[in-house]
């Protein structure tokens, strides 16, 4: 099959890619997962060197590209922790980026600052995979979001959605509701306290784009229209007030008792993982419960990522 | 134009008119061109005169110093409708329309304190991409973060501000 449009593609922003993109990369996971499965996973990637430049700590998303890469026999090398932080000291990023450049044949990239991602993609001539650049883009969380979404109910297109939580920092957030602008949800509901509404830009693609959104704070008012609930973290520090994060924590609590009184039965449960207590541990041997699923997903996509940008026949 | 506008251009011998600046930028668009007046240059600001196009306008005039295109660009950034008449020997000898870059680069700064092109050490400028020219809105291409008209006018008086 002709895959000319991904090798050495850069994987940026969920923008980047079409939907029609995101099938085929949807159909090689999808392979990829059964592969897993059966314990036999051919070696696509042998011989090639992944770099995992890790400036700011992530061990989930680490581990996960970490995983893909050596499940098809490539090697990887970078850095993360303590010595990402003493390197991001000594020379800048541009620097460490063309180092990492020379040696890997694809750069996987973690940073804190906004657009570090799309600054490394102009340094680098080697494809450069965005792992999370502060509270912007996080394109193969979203890809592995949607993958799940779409091995839950079939499509990801006539569906409501609501996305819970800290819709302004958490870049998880941000990153799925872009995606969804691929794609046709019969409704999106952004659900969040005030002070963490989405952000303009966010707000503004989705008008581009056409979906149908509401901003509400509560989801007792929506929970029982929604098919997918994707639930994020609210950090205390975001509150200038600590008075303020105790009034909204209770509100965004999703428990089985919640689920039970409120929602659909076909309702599913997103989060990108790790969570703290927004959501309770006796929703997770509940039907609703799709977080796991979600996380391991995160392998196969990934895998699906790397093989297609390095032009493995796959 | 009235006769009395006729009069403010041909008083300059040589040098550059920049006419119909919104009334009250015309102190900013002396601040874009990086003029503070202890140039030498001679400059007259004529602020919220009559204009037919614009109910009330400011004139600049800069005498001894012809503009750049990348000069013009940039004050269309806050007067978009800010026509520019090159002078010589008294004679309007070029009348061009700003006209906004599809990329601005290197003029305004993100206002977003974590965008990459705020990180101290790093060779890039920022860069921003248009998506609305009136209400000015622009993007920036790193962190995607929209910043406005209010916003480019406040970091060009600060600019001023940091000159003195
Ligand atoms: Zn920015």
């Amino acid at each position: 099959m002709p895959r000319g449009n991904w090798e050495g593609r850069d994987a940026i922003s969920i923008l980047d890619f079409t939907r029609d993109d995101l099938e085929e990369l949807f159909d090689v996971a999808a392979r990829m997962k059964e592969m897993l499965q059966r314990g036999r996973v051919p070696r696509l990637l042998e011989g090639r060197i992944v770099a995992l430049a890790f400036f700011e700590p992530s061990t989930r998303t680490r581990l996960s590209f970490e995983t893909a890469a050596k499940r098809l026999g490539a090697e990887t090398i970078g850095f993360a922790g303590e010595e990402a932080t003493s390197l991001a000291k000594g020379e800048n990023l541009a620097d460490t980026i063309r180092m990492l450049d020379g040696y890997a044949d694809a750069i996987v990239i973690r940073h804190r600052y906004e657009g570090s991602a799309l600054y490394a993609a102009e340094v680098a001539e080697k494809p450069v995979i965005n792992a999370g650049d502060g509270k912007q883009h996080h394109p193969t969380q979203a890809m592995l979001d949607l993958y799940t979404v779409k091995e839950l109910f079939g499509t990801i297109d006539g569906l409501v959605y609501g996305v819970l939580g800290d819709l302004r920092f958490g870049r998880a957030a941000s990153s799925f509701i872009l995606a969804l602008t691929l794609y046709q949800p019969r409704k999106l509901y952004l659900i969040s306290p005030p002070l963490l509404r989405a952000r303009p830009e966010v707000r503004a693609r989705l008008d581009e784009a056409g979906i149908d959104y509401e901003e509400v704070s509560k989801l007792d008012d929506v929970l029982g229209e929604l098919d997918v609930l994707y639930v994020t973290r609210i950090q205390r520090e975001r509150f200038p007030d600590p008075r303020e994060y105790e009034k909204v924590r209770g509100s965004y609590r999703v428990t089985r008792e919640l689920l039970e009184r409120g929602a659909k039965p076909e309702l599913r449960v997103l989060h990108p993982l790790p969570r703290v207590d927004e959501i309770a541990a006796n929703v997770d041997s509940s039907r609703y419960a799709a977080y796991f699923l979600q996380a391991r997903n995160g392998v196969p996509v990934r895998m699906a990522l790397l093989s297609l940008i390095l032009g493995a026949e796959v | 134009m009235t006769p009395s506008e006729g009069l403010l251009v041909r008083r300059i011998r040589e040098g550059t008119v920049i006419d119909h600046i919104p009334a009250g930028r015309a102190l900013a668009v002396l601040r874009i061109l990086g003029i503070t007046g202890r140039e030498g240059l001679r400059v007259a600001v004529v602020m919220n005169v009559e204009s037919r196009r614009l109910g009330r306008k400011d004139i600049v005039k800069v005498e001894g110093r012809h503009l750049s295109s990348e000069e013009v660009n940039r004050i269309a950034l806050i007067a978009p409708s800010a026509t520019i008449n090159i002078v010589k020997g008294y004679q309007v000898i070029e009348k061009k329309r700003v006209k906004l870059p599809s990329v601005i680069e290197g003029i305004v700064a993100c206002t977003n304190p974590t965008c990459i092109t705020r990180k101290p050490r790093e060779p890039l400028r920022p860069r921003f991409r248009i998506l609305a020219e009136r209400p000015l809105q622009l993007q920036c291409t790193y962190c995607g973060t929209i910043i406005d008209e209010e916003d480019v006018l406040e970091q060009l008086e600060e600019a001023g501000e940091e000159r003195r």
